[in-house]
Formats: structure tokens, sequence, C-alpha cells
């Protein structure tokens, strides 16, 4: 499946207002929401790029080069899973917690957003390392 | 409130690590000291006649499709230079003994396959020339 590199820097800034709002307003709700998301993109209907495609695009024209959504949405999982952690921290009232693993998911939207680096991709071989060779 | 200054942390190391990166990606560095070498065993492909274009790969790696272009460009540019995919994730054994944490990661391999430079990120197609131009030149004093 290819998608609209465009759609992907949308969401991630969507994304990055969402967890900054987290941060100031110290909302486990709206993390939770934010999960919700990561858990749909993961799955490849991240409602941002919906959204992006429904309203954005159709101002923007059709994108100059697509990309294999491969990555993005391996990257969506990696948000996942910092956001429950964040929730986790949430709902034991840990602060730290909540916090840090919110600042990590924030850091790395971030970066994709201003800087179109996708950090949750790096992610991948890293992780891959660690795991005992399969083959 | 704790919440706004991580935030403003936050994006304060967002902004010096995006910047970082930015002048830092695909830039190919001098591999300096004891050169490690990769044969054509290793690879499991021949290395190129004067030079050898080593480039990791990722099903979930962006910029890897760009570089792919790049390569073959300066491939089909270049004379006696090979341009060699690889799935870092089925060679996780080269990977490790190379020490590639990114992909994509590009060696550049002279004729005896000691590994003279390298370069993570996306690399540009006049640094890939210049890195050649470098191999090259190298070549006859190495022992």
């Amino acid at each position: 499946m290819q998608v609209d590199p465009r759609g992907m820097r949308f969401a991630a800034a969507a994304t990055t207002l969402v967890l900054a709002l987290v941060l100031v307003t110290g909302n486990g709700w709206l993390l939770l929401a934010q999960a919700a998301v990561f858990a749909l993109g993961a799955a490849g209907a991240s409602p941002y790029a919906l959204a992006f495609k429904r309203w954005v695009r159709p101002r923007l024209g059709p994108p100059a080069a697509t990309e294999d959504s491969r990555p993005p949405r391996f990257a969506q999982g990696v948000g996942l899973v910092f956001a429950l952690v964040g929730l986790i921290g949430f709902l034991a009232q840990a602060a730290p917690l909540a916090l840090g693993a919110t600042a990590a998911a924030l850091l790395a939207a971030f970066l994709n957003a201003a800087f179109g680096f996708c950090l949750g991709c790096e992610m991948y071989l890293i992780i891959r390392r660690l795991l005992p060779a399969t083959r | 409130m704790a919440g706004w200054a991580v935030l403003c942390v936050t994006l304060a190391v967002g902004v010096a690590a995006g910047v970082i990166m930015r002048r830092r990606d695909g830039v190919a560095r001098d591999v300096r000291g004891d050169m490690d070498t990769v044969a054509a065993g290793d690879l499991g492909a021949e290395l190129g006649e004067r030079a050898t274009l080593v480039q990791f790969s990722t099903a979930f790696c962006q910029p890897c499709r760009a570089t792919r272009r790049v390569l073959a460009e300066v491939t089909a540019m270049v004379d006696g230079v090979r341009h060699i995919e690889i799935d870092a994730e089925s060679r996780l054994d080269l990977v490790r003994r190379l020490d590639v944490m990114r992909t994509p990661t590009v060696l550049v391999l002279d004729s005896g396959g000691r590994i003279v430079k390298r370069a993570s990120g996306h690399p540009r197609k006049a640094d890939v020339i210049a890195a050649l131009g470098f191999t090259v030149s190298h070549e006859p004093d190495a022992t």
C-alpha cells in the first residue's frame, strides 16, 4: 500500500499537538484517545490521515510521490507502545512515567512533523538487532 | 507546571536533534584505524572491479528507496562500481559485525573490499561520487 507523505506529516503534526495538550493539561483521557489513534494508524486507518485525505488533500492536489505505508504503520505501533506506557503512568498516578512516555512519543511525532524524520522507523533495526536471530 | 516544563524541554531537544540529524544525515565519513574488510562471500555477490556501494535496507525504512535510486544512478555513471543492496533483517550477522544501527547505511568498499567510507541516512549524489573518487584514488598504497 502506498500513502501520501504529506498526509503522514499532517498526521504527525496533529499527534504533536494532541500530545502537547496531554502534557500541559495532564489529561489521561486525551492520551487514551491518542492511543486509539495510534492503534488505528498501525492498522492503516489513521483518523488524522483520513481527515487529511477528506479535507486537506483536495485543496493541495495529488502528491508528487507516494511512499510505502509499512514504515509509518510500524512507527504508529511504536507510538502506541509509548502511549500505553504513559496511560499506565496516569492510572498508577506515577507522574514521571506518564510525562516521560508522553514526552518520548511527542519527540518522535515532532521530529516527523518538523523534519520528516521517522524515529519510530529507526527503532525497527535496533529492536531487530536486540532480538535473537530467527534464521 | 511540570507539564509545561516537559513540553518545552522535549521541543527543545527535538529541534536540536532535528538540526543535528539534518546536518549529519547521509554524510560519508572516513573509516579510520583498522579497516574492516567485507568479502564477496559475506555479501553473496561479486565486488565491483574498482569499488562497491553496499546499502543496508529494511522494509520499514522510508529513505531506502531514494537511496537506492541515487546509488543506482551513480553506479550507472561510473565504470567498475557495483551497488549491492542487503536486507538488514536477513543478514543480522553482518549488521552486528559492521555495527549498522540505521537504515539506510551505505558502505563504500575499495576493490579489495576494505570499508573506506560509511554513511547513514539518505546520501546526496555528489557526496557518493566524491566518496567513490576518494576510494578509488586511495587504492594503490593499500597494503
